[in-house]
Parts: structure tokens; C-alpha cells; sequence
């Protein structure tokens, strides 16, 4: 019968001692299946938080600010406001935190001049969170805010009212008195700006239609918005969609520091975990000294041998990858809830890549003790020394 | 007919000492042999190089035709394998393994493994009832039976016992006694190492060592040349203990 064929016969026979060895030996080789389980808590924890920890951040840099800016192309001086409402389409609903357009003019106010801005507030809420307002954001028609530093200058405030005048494009004389219901203030070029609705702006205008930028805010990496403002480049030649490269740098910088410490903690943890259990097998492998030494007296050859032990390792390394991938999951959850205050969106496929890593891990971490088992002197072990 | 073991001017040196010195001895097939002697004397030395556990430091061992100094670890492995049963004074058992799964371990390492034929092992030293039981849950007597079936399973042409009934009672030392003189009977050749007459007198030969030198080398009574005897006992037997047939 050839080697091949006695090695397939006897298969089931190794399984049964390998069941036997782990079942009846179970308290012995606790210590080593808890070290692993340990290890693949932490391991899939970490790397659970890894990949949700973007998505979990991605609304909380929505704080930044915007994250997609909206340009008109080339020559042209504004964008259209159907274009714009075109370019919406691209944006994904689900990601889309706030779309605001905005419409710059230069105005006077009592003789001095001044940039209005024309805005949605309701959307430049959600996409410039960081703006923060002294008073109320306008809610009806005829309601500004003014920046910070023109409050300051001019001692306008949230109960006073601020005449505008110019002259639009066909240059047609506006003039038109707002009351001001709140001191916008940003620490940027915002606090030199007035702020008032759009719909106010085109009315005391006269013209309707013109944006001259727009900015939205997604949910979304640095990826998808190149991706996204590619597909919208390409559709609207009239509209160019770039990335605000401070806030999505920023953005990836901070994730990516996050990310190589969440994998950096993973190394170590590893590499105790490697420690753990090459430290019990090799106690293990000392306390079955004289079975190693008994089974190669009856034939067993080193590789054999070695087979056996890191068949052992790799059962270990399944359970322990196993029983640590439900408390992993579990882990991840509380840190997601209690940090982040959110629900946890699993990764699925992380659970085998969990076991397949702390099998792995056992197995070379038995290597070393394995190597001291096969030298092993039969006749040494079997009269006690 | 060939001598199934030859050794010969066989030393054995660990630094200053000379654990065996100048041994020589023939065995032919079939015989029971006891090595004898007080502690120290190289009984276990000498058996550890018969069973191909430990190599001499100078002269030649032959064992069925086979030159062992010629011999790379992993061919001494084979022929350990193949050819000897270790029958050990401690047992040396598997703790986690039953009864049955010991003697199959045996057959693991030799060749294929076959629950039958282990059990039917078992049966013969009487320990069929008491397969399944782990080594703990056995007495020093039965332990050393499932040692026998174990030695006996892939059927070796020399079985070496190094003091089988050193941790037994007298009971025990009986039953396992009576085995070996069944497998004697079935035309097994055995070395057994002992210090106790009572159990060398069961041996066609005895030879005695003293500082690792042969110090005397006689046949019991009874026993006078082994090759008719085995072939008698042979007929007498064969298939009683069946564990160890004789390849002659």
C-alpha cells in the first residue's frame, strides 16, 4: 500500500487524536485558546472599527464644511441655476448632507461698500455648520445676517435695519432696506460679508437665475467625490465640480493617522498574542515530552510529529479565531454605541479573514516549540530524564 | 538459521564513562532472552541500542540482516518501526487516548490503522472490556497489557521489554508472565531486561552484565537451544497471543 493511500487511510485516526488531545486536554490548552480568542477579539474589533470608523467620521467631518465645490467653466462669469439642479442629480441622495448656492454682489450700505452674499439658509446650515450666529438665522423675506467684523464696524445687530444699494447688470439701480436678525461669525472672510436670502437677492436685483458658486457637503471619501465630480464634469460641460482639497485632505489625513494606529495596536496585539501562545506551546510541548518521545519510539517519524502539533495549533488557532470573532463583534459594537454614538455596521467578510489570520498566527507561533519536539531524544524522555 | 540479532564487540562511552564495554552476543530467532543485572550495568543501554533508541560508540549491531551503524536516524526510525515492540517498565500510554486508541497509535505510525484488528489485540491480554477506559482509569497491570497489545500490533520480529513487571504485583506479574510465554510459545523472539531472577528464570537465555561487561552468558534448565523450541512452541500456539508471528 503506498504512503499516499496509508496517509488517507489513517486521516480520520489523526482527527480522533487531535479530538481526543483537544477534548480531554481541554484545561491544559484553555490558557492558549484564550490567548488566541484574545488576540481575534481585539484583531476583528479593530479592524470592524477600521472600516466603519470612515463611514462613522464621514458626517462628523461634515463639520469641516463642504467637501464639493461648484464652478462655472472657462469663460462664463455664473453658473445656471437649471444647471445646478442638474448637477444635483449626480449627487448621491443618501450621502448628500446639503447643497447651497450662492451669489455674490457688491453692494453699499450708507455710502460704504460691501459684498452680499445670496444664499439658501436652510442648506448653508447644513453644509457651513461651522458658522456660527449671534441673534437668529433669517427666516422670512427681508431678514439679513451680517458678518462679524462689519457688525463690529458699523455697530449693526440682531433689532437693526441695513439700507443696500447698487446697480445690476443692465445697470439698473436697486435699493432696497433689510433687517438684521443675526452677526454671522465664522473667524474667516465670512465676518466681511452680509448675508441675505437668495430669493431677496434676485428680487431687489431684478435678476434671477445666476449662481456664481455653489458648495455641497457629502458623506462621502476621497474617492467617491472625484468619482462623483468626474461623472458631473463630464455630463454638464457648463459646470465644473472640484473637491475643496482643505477639508477632504484634512479629512483623509486625519483617517488615515486614525487608521495606521487602529493598525499599529492590531501589530502588537498580534505579536502578544504570537508571544502568548508560542510561551504555552512550548509549555505544552515540555509537559508531552515523553508522549513526543514515546511516539517517535514507536515510529514516528520528526515530520510526523511536527504535523501533529501544528495540526493542533491550527485547530487551536480555528476555535480560539472563532470564539475571538463574536466578542470581537461584540467589542467593536460597544466601542461604536459608546464612542461614537452610533450603530455598527458590520463587515461580514472580516469574520473568516479573522480566523484564517489567528490560525495562521498559531501556526507560527508553534513553530518554534515544534522545532524543540522533534529533537526530542526518545530514549532520554522514556527513562525520565 | 540465521541469528535474527547479532552484536558484536559492541561500547557504549558517555565521557569518562563506559556504560557498556566489548559486548558481543548472538540471538537466534524464536528465543527469549533475558539480560540481567544490577543497576548500572548498561541493561537499559544495551536495550535502548537493540531497540535502535540510542547508537554504539563502537562495534556493529545486526539485526535481521541489517547493519544498523550503516544507518541514517530516519532509516533507525523505520526499523524501529517495523521490526521491534517496545514493552516499557513505566508504560508510557497516551493519557488522553483510550485503551484502543493506544494500541491504534502504534498502527498509525506503522501502517494503516484498523480498530478490528486492535481489538482483537486487546482480547488477547484480556482487555477487551476495558477499551475504552483511559490509562487513568486502569490498574499497573492492565496499563502494562495495553503495553503488550501495543508492542504486539504490527506484529515486530523482536519485542524488547525492559522491565515489564517492575511496577507490578505479583497477580499482574503473572498474567503478564503468561502472555509472554505465549508469545514465546507463538515463536516471538524477546529481549527482556530485569534484575529479578524469578522473572529471568522464564527466559530460555539469560546473559548478565556487571559494569557493562558480559559477565555471563548461560541457558535455563529448560531451555537449551531455542530454534526447536520456538518452532515447538510455534506449532503449540500459533494464533493463542498471535500478536507477534516470527519471520524465520
Amino acid at each position: 500500500m503506498g504512503a499516499k493511500t496509508a496517509l488517507q487511510g489513517n486521516r480520520p485516526f489523526l482527527f480522533r487524536m487531535l479530538a481526543s488531545s483537544l477534548v480531554r486536554r481541554r484545561s491544559r490548552l484553555l490558557v492558549a485558546l484564550t490567548g488566541i480568542a484574545i488576540g481575534a477579539t481585539v484583531l476583528l474589533g479593530l479592524v470592524t472599527l477600521c472600516y466603519d470608523i470612515p463611514r462613522q467620521l464621514s458626517r462628523e467631518f461634515r463639520s469641516y464644511g463642504a467637501n464639493l465645490a461648484f464652478v462655472p467653466v472657462g469663460g462664463a462669469l455664473a453658473l445656471d441655476r437649471g444647471l445646478l439642479e442638474k448637477a444635483r442629480a449626480f449627487l448621491p441622495q443618501g450621502e448628500l448632507v446639503g447643497l447651497t448656492p450662492f451669489r455674490y454682489e457688491s453692494v453699499r450700505s450708507r455710502m460704504l461698500p460691501y459684498t452680499a452674499v445670496g444664499t439658501d439658509f436652510t442648506e448653508a446650515r447644513k453644509t457651513s455648520p461651522f458658522y456660527r450666529v449671534e441673534g437668529a438665522w433669517p427666516a422670512r423675506p427681508g431678514e439679513i445676517l451680517v458678518g462679524g467684523d462689519v457688525a463690529e464696524r458699523t455697530g449693526l445687530g440682531p433689532g437693526k435695519t441695513m439700507p443696500l444699494d447698487g446697480r445690476n447688470s443692465r445697470r439698473e439701480r436697486y435699493d432696497q432696506e433689510f433687517a438684521v436678525v443675526g452677526v454671522v461669525i465664522t473667524g474667516g472672510v465670512e465676518d466681511e460679508f452680509v448675508f441675505l436670502s437668495l430669493s431677496d437677492m434676485e428680487a431687489m436685483t431684478g435678476e434671477e437665475g445666476r449662481v456664481d458658486l455653489a458648495e455641497a457637503s457629502l458623506s462621502a471619501g476621497k474617492d467617491e467625490l472625484e468619482r462623483i465630480a468626474g461623472a458631473i464634469k463630464a455630463a454638464l460641460p457648463g459646470v465644473d465640480a472640484r473637491l475643496v482639497t482643505q477639508v477632504t485632505r484634512s479629512e483623509e489625513t486625519v483617517l488615515a493617522k486614525l487608521t495606521s494606529l487602529v493598525y499599529l495596536v492590531t501589530a502588537v496585539v498580534l505579536t502578544l498574542t504570537m508571544i502568548c501562545v508560542a510561551t504555552t506551546m512550548m509549555t505544552v510541548v515540555l509537559e508531552r515530552r515523553r508522549e513526543i518521545g514515546l511516539k517517535k519510539a514507536l515510529g514516528a517519524d520528526n515530520r510526523r510529529v511536527a504535523r501533529e502539533f501544528l495540526a493542533e495549533g491550527l485547530c487551536l488557532g480555528i476555535a480560539g479565531g472563532l470564539l475571538g470573532s463574536a466578542l470581537g463583534l461584540i467589542f467593536a459594537r460597544v466601542v461604536s454605541e459608546n464612542v461614537f454614538g452610533r450603530a455598527l455596521n458590520p463587515e461580514l467578510f472580516l469574520i473568516p479573514l479573522t480566523v484564517l489570520v489567528s490560525a495562521l498566527v498559531t501556526v507560527v507561533a508553534c513553530l518554534a516549540p515544534v522545532r524543540r519536539a522533534v529533537d526530542v531524544e526518545p530514549a532520554l524522555v522514556l527513562r525520565g530524564e | 538459521m540465521a541469528n535474527i540479532m547479532e552484536i558484536q564487540n559492541v561500547s557504549k562511552i558517555y565521557g569518562p564513562l563506559k556504560a557498556l564495554q566489548d559486548v558481543s552476543l548472538s540471538v537466534p530467532p524464536g528465543q527469549w532472552l533475558a539480560i540481567m543485572g544490577p543497576s548500572g550495568s548498561g541493561k537499559t543501554t544495551l536495550m535502548n541500542i537493540i531497540g535502535c533508541l540510542d547508537t554504539p560508540s563502537l562495534g556493529e549491531v545486526i539485526l535481521d540482516g541489517v547493519r544498523l551503524s550503516s544507518l541514517k536516524p530516519g532509516e533507525l526510525t523505520t526499523i524501529r518501526r517495523e521490526a521491534i515492540g517496545l514493552i516499557f517498565q513505566q508504560f508510557h500510554l497516551v493519557s488522553y487516548l483510550t485503551a484502543l486508541e493506544n494500541v491504534m497509535m502504534a498502527q498509525f505510525y506503522h501502517s494503516l490503522v484498523d480498530e478490528g484488528e486492535a481489538m482483537e489485540a486487546l482480547e488477547r491480554v484480556g482487555l477487551s472490556d476495558r477499551a475504552r477506559h483511559l490509562p487513568r482509569q486502569l490498574s499497573g497491570g492492565e496499563q502494562q497489557r495495553v503495553c503488550i497489545a501495543r508492542a504486539l500490533i504490527n506484529h515486530p520480529k523482536l519485542l524488547l521489554a525492559d522491565e515489564p513487571t517492575g511496577n507490578l504485583d505479583e497477580i499482574n506479574e503473572k498474567l503478564v508472565m503468561d502472555i509472554l510465554h505465549k508469545l514465546r510459545g507463538g515463536g516471538s523472539t524477546i529481549v527482556l531486561v530485569t534484575h529479578a531472577p524469578e522473572v529471568a528464570a522464564h527466559a530460555d537465555r539469560v546473559i548478565v552484565l556487571e559494569h557493562g561487561k558480559l559477565a555471563e552468558d548461560r541457558l535455563n534448565e529448560r531451555g537449551g537451544d531455542a530454534g526447536p523450541l520456538a518452532a515447538a512452541g510455534l506449532a503449540e500456539s500459533e494464533g493463542e497471543v498471535g500478536g507477534a508471528k516470527m519471520a524465520s
